[in-house]
């Protein structure tokens, strides 16, 4: 039973990271029907900038620990967003109206030139950060087995609830969110009606890698240690929470990617650690034989 | 108001129009009518800038908006209520009146919302249902609602009538003259319903094979008898 909640504890913080990288693959697929396979890499840079905003916050700034979290957060979020708009503007823009293969490759491609840069510009060895937050509740002594919830697991979850709860208000209730699901609908009359196509969907991609940048905070902050590569299975993974809660709806990437978050800890916890990727990706093969939709997607049946 | 001048455009290698000269003054409703594939689709949508032009201009008060990207085109006056209806569907019908309004000043937005549902009372009590499962008859009162909430000074309408029971038609047909006559909209009219395009028209064009071949008053052209030939025998009974 101890053991039970804490992989359920462990499971929810690490549901929440995906959940959020998920968002990103959601979004974008939604307005231009296109999956950005580069979108883990922006994650995986926001890890990095965070590791260094971090140290340059506390170390030349001076700052205390909480102080230096803040500037990080803040200067991960601004700076990973220039690059998920860059990206959008470099390599997807261009493509806009050719056919949907082209945009996908493209994403590939960007993927590797990202991976590659910031394997040389940063080193291609794991980049440790010394845990900055230590501490939490003991929940339940067990006698061979206590359950212990972190500080930093608190954060985790409460700063995705939040995030979540923002980004689900913006879509549903803001001029930007309108001309969001409006360009989703139907891009052309959106333009007809005056919406800048463009700069919603750029807005789009910023919104996408703000929220991965969150993750790549979190996840620096959560297993201290980051390399070039974390990207790849980690936007891998946010893609397959994707599908499963149904690529296109907003919380249908969060029930995702707490189901993945979840599959993976008690995976790891009750059979064997090395095969907890298998078992996220079999799920990834059951939904898409069984409900293409995904648990929360909306089959494609509209009045005409 | 709305001048274009030896306007060519088209889809990839297919031209579609081939030098269309049409003026619209304000305060006129100007009805273009011709068979499936004359190219009046084309022509609005040129119009708004999608597909571009390939040769000739689209003046809007005497500006040059020919290249000017589609959504500063929206914002000069010119409203489009397009081939389709092309609804949000899933919007709701005040959610698809809102992004008609994209353009506007939100400051007015409560005035315009209710100037439009008294044109369209429909709309009023269908307000929080989602475009997508609106009739026909319903969706077209929304696009023209949503067309009219930027208050758009010229309303470009791609054949309202398709697709609608006759009685529909009509009602429709006689809002498009309320809205001309009480809002001082000016209305460019595409249809191949001739007769009620005709007869409300102050002026009206014939558009064969991307090219305008024959204009005139909306009465003369309805008494024309080669219209009435090609246009309107066993149409004059609706």
């Amino acid at each position: 039973m101890e053991y039970f909640l804490q992989q359920l504890i462990n499971g929810l913080t690490l549901g929440a990271i995906y959940g959020l990288i998920a968002i990103g693959y959601t979004m974008v697929y939604g307005i231009i029907g296109m999956i950005n396979f580069a979108h883990g890499e922006i994650y995986m840079l926001g890890a990095f900038i965070s590791l260094i905003a971090y140290l340059a916050a506390t170390t030349i700034g001076g700052g205390g620990v909480a102080v230096g979290l803040m500037v990080a957060l803040l200067a991960t979020m601004l700076f990973t967003a220039l690059w998920g708009w860059a990206v959008e503007r470099v390599a997807y823009r261009p493509l806009r109206g050719a056919p949907r293969l082209a945009p996908l490759i493209s994403a590939i491609g960007m993927s590797i030139v990202l991976q590659n840069f910031a394997q040389l510009s940063q080193g291609a060895r794991v980049k440790p950060l010394p845990p900055v937050f230590r501490g939490g509740f003991t929940l339940l002594e067990g006698e061979t087995f206590s359950v212990h919830l972190s500080y930093l697991q608190i954060v985790i979850v409460a700063l995705t609830v939040t995030l979540m709860a923002v980004f689900t208000f913006v879509i549903a209730r803001t001029a930007l969110g309108r001309a969001q699901r409006a360009t989703e609908q139907d891009m052309k009359m959106a333009a007809l009606l005056g919406v800048d196509v463009d700069k919603t969907i750029s807005t789009t991609f910023v919104m996408g890698a703000a929220l991965a940048a969150v993750a790549g905070f979190m996840v620096t902050l959560y297993y201290g240690v980051i390399d070039f590569y974390i990207g790849f299975l980690a936007g891998i993974k946010a893609f397959t929470a994707a599908v499963l809660g149904g690529i296109g709806s907003l919380p249908g990437a969060m029930l995702g990617g707490l189901l993945i978050g979840l599959i993976e800890a008690f995976w790891s916890g009750y059979f064997s650690i090395e095969y907890k990727d298998v078992a996220a990706f079999s799920i990834l093969v059951l939904v898409l034989l069984f409900r293409p939709t995904g648990l929360l997607g909306r089959p494609e049946v509209e009045k005409i | 108001m709305l001048r274009v001048e030896n306007l060519h455009s088209g889809y990839g290698r297919i031209q579609a129009l081939h030098g269309v000269d049409i003026e619209v003054a304000a305060g006129e409703i100007v009805a273009l009518i011709g068979a499936n594939g004359a190219g009046k689709t084309t022509l609005l949508m040129t119009i708004c800038g999608n597909p571009r032009a390939t040769a000739g201009r689209v003046l809007l008060d005497d500006q040059d908006v020919t290249r000017l990207p589609m959504h500063r085109i929206a914002r000069l006056g010119l409203a489009h209520c397009p081939e389709g209806r092309r609804i949000f569907p899933r919007m709701s019908v005040l959610e698809n009146l809102r992004m008609g309004a994209v353009v506007a000043d939100p400051a007015h937005f409560a005035d315009d919302l209710e100037r439009v549902l008294e044109l369209f009372p429909r709309l009023k009590e269908r307000l929080d249902q989602r475009g997508g499962t609106l009739s026909g008859g319903e969706q077209q009162m929304l696009a023209i609602g949503r067309a009219l909430m930027s208050r758009p000074r010229a309303l470009l309408l791609d054949e309202p009538s398709l697709g609608l029971a006759p009685l529909v038609v009509r009602h429709i047909f006689d809002l498009i003259a309320r809205i001309n006559r009480e809002q001082n909209v000016t209305v460019f009219l595409v249809e191949q319903n001739a007769y009620h395009a005709l007869k409300l028209a102050h002026r009206g064009h014939v558009m064969v094979n991307g090219r305008v071949t024959l204009s005139g008053t909306g009465a003369e052209l309805l008494a024309n008898p080669e219209i009435r030939a090609h246009y309107l025998e066993g149409g004059v009974a609706q």
